[in-house]
């Protein structure tokens, strides 16, 4: 992705996120999702319905990355089935850690392929994941 | 002021998260190195010159810490690892002893972690009860409000000098002299008030204070715990061993050395006492009222051009102390921290371990910039300059 589109897809996703609200109810799943190093804190509240992921919202206090991060995971995983959830959140991984991956997968996603230059960021870019993985297993072992 | 002293400084940064960590002096530095090339010996326990030279330089420290801070005698003075270290001794060494049910432990919702986790846990162990001093407008403690929070099951009040991120200076005397006329102990987290400000137990006649060498110019790792000779007598060591003790023959047949060596138990930091010695020295030359009004004046110069910033919200305008918390409209503060890193500059975002603060400031996380000395007026109008365009934070801000 061209380096001002990823600007303005982050700057987008940061002041206007999806899905950034708190959701109640007992058929959606809770997981907090924080750095050790920094301020992140997350929580997002994921709706399965079966094998598919058919909600996500989000709230917490995050950086610019992990905000814009956020959202756009949530565009990408609502819909998908886990089996493809998990190809999704693999190649995310992949592609912050410089190693190969399928970048017609990631849509919006591409727009952090830069992050493995700034270290220190790149825990801001998969902290949503963490939280999603965490959910997944914690919905699999149920 | 006295800039050239302090090595870090000759790297392109400003250096404004003095509230953290503040920088040293190379005589601090050359204090630290001179006992590890010279005289690298352990404390109280040589026979030999080099050692009795180790104990001469620790107990010196000890000396110099006493006249600092204005104590009546040296024994008053322990030495511990930071002001964390002091907090706990104090509350689990003698409150956890003395408090029952239903006694209430009074703090405020701007005390660092340090001075609120240990009186939970030990509220959660006695029983006793936590209360909060309302604040004023500003987040102050005032000390009406102090009174409409006391009771007769109040049996102590632990609070900063200095809060690390209202950055208000509390009147600690009065608080004091209120607070002993009921029989209740009076705990000062001197952490952000010691570097900054003149302080005087005798003065004041707190019972216990804590503070660390690190932000005063000194090394990591040392702190310093002062308490009233007549209630050091009722703490009970936190660590047993090494150099506090005069015998140990059987678990009934144990005992101790007086204070305030019994509180020192191991090896000691050594060259970290040293250091905190050279570092006093230092401020004394410096001078600790000049630091305070230059603090002030610079702080004041600060506040007068970040106002004028429509997007920057200022959260603690009028604070004595050189902290001032802030947020830019809309961003988040690490973001701003990022953003202002690329340009040299060191401030501190998040929480700064105060996040009951949270409840009153009404904001979790802040952008802190804590001044000390040799902080200048041109690197606050660079701070200022770059925080003055908004657009040109968004952009550059990951």
């Amino acid at each position: 992705m061209d380096k001002e589109l990823a600007r303005e897809v982050i700057l987008e996703n940061f002041q206007h996120p999806v899905n950034k609200s708190e959701v109640m109810g007992s058929d959606y799943q809770k997981v907090n999702t924080r750095n050790p190093n920094c301020i992140d804190n997350i929580d997002l509240y994921i709706k399965f319905n079966n094998d598919k992921i058919e909600d996500i919202h989000f709230l917490g206090e995050a950086c610019a990355i992990s905000t814009a991060s956020t959202s756009v995971m949530i565009k990408n995983l609502i819909g998908k089935t886990i089996k493809e959830a998990k190809e999704y959140i693999n190649n995310f991984y992949a592609m912050c850690d410089e190693e190969e991956y399928d970048d017609t997968l990631l849509k919006e996603g591409l727009a952090f392929q830069d992050i493995y230059k700034q270290s220190n960021r790149k825990h801001c870019a998969t902290l949503p994941y963490k939280g999603i993985l965490k959910a997944l297993e914690e919905y699999e072992n149920k | 002021m006295h800039r050239d002293d302090f090595p870090m400084l000759r790297q392109d940064i400003i250096y404004l998260d003095n509230g953290a960590t503040s920088l040293k002096p190379q005589c601090v530095i050359d204090k630290m190195t001179d006992y590890y090339e010279n005289y690298s010996a352990n404390a109280h326990r040589g026979d030999y010159d080099i050692s009795y030279k180790v104990d001469l330089e620790y107990e010196n420290t000890r000396d110099l810490v006493k006249d600092f801070i204005g104590a009546k005698r040296k024994e008053e003075i322990v030495f511990t690892s930071g002001t964390t270290d002091s907090l706990n001794l104090i509350v689990n060494g003698f409150f956890s002893g003395l408090l029952e049910a239903g006694d209430e432990i009074i703090l405020t919702k701007t005390e660092h972690a340090s001075n609120v986790m240990p009186w939970f846990r030990v509220a959660g162990e006695t029983g006793a009860i936590i209360k909060y001093i309302p604040l004023d407008d500003n987040n102050f403690v005032t000390l009406d409000n102090l009174k409409k929070v006391v009771t007769p099951k109040t049996k102590v009040i632990s609070l900063a000098e200095i809060t690390n991120v209202v950055g208000d200076i509390r009147p600690i005397k009065e608080i004091t002299k209120f607070a002993h006329e009921r029989d209740i102990f009076v705990v000062v987290d001197g952490a952000q008030s010691v570097p900054h400000i003149k302080t005087n137990v005798s003065d004041t006649d707190v019972d216990f204070l804590a503070f660390s060498a690190h932000k005063m110019c000194g090394p990591t790792g040392v702190g310093v715990l002062y308490a009233k000779y007549e209630l050091m007598q009722n703490i009970e060591p936190m660590n047993l061993g090494g150099g506090m003790n005069e015998s140990f023959d059987a678990p009934d047949k144990m005992v101790l050395k007086e204070v305030p060596t019994r509180f020192e138990a191991g090896t000691p930091n050594i060259s970290g006492v040293i250091g905190l010695g050279e570092a006093i020295k230092y401020l004394n030359k410096v001078g600790m009222d000049k630091i305070s009004a230059y603090e002030k004046n610079l702080r004041s110069y600060l506040i007068e051009k970040l106002v004028s910033i429509p997007h920057i919200d200022i959260l603690n305008i009028e604070a004595d102390s050189g902290i001032v918390a802030f947020n830019v409209d809309g961003l988040f503060s690490e973001d701003v921290a990022y953003y202002l890193n690329k340009y040299g500059i060191c401030v501190r975002a998040g929480s700064h371990c105060a996040k009951l603060t949270k409840d009153v400031l009404g904001v979790a996380n802040s952008i802190r910039v804590s001044l000390y000395f040799y902080n200048t007026e041109s690197e606050i109008d660079s701070l200022v300059e770059l925080l003055k365009d908004k657009d040109k934070i968004m952009k550059e801000m990951f």
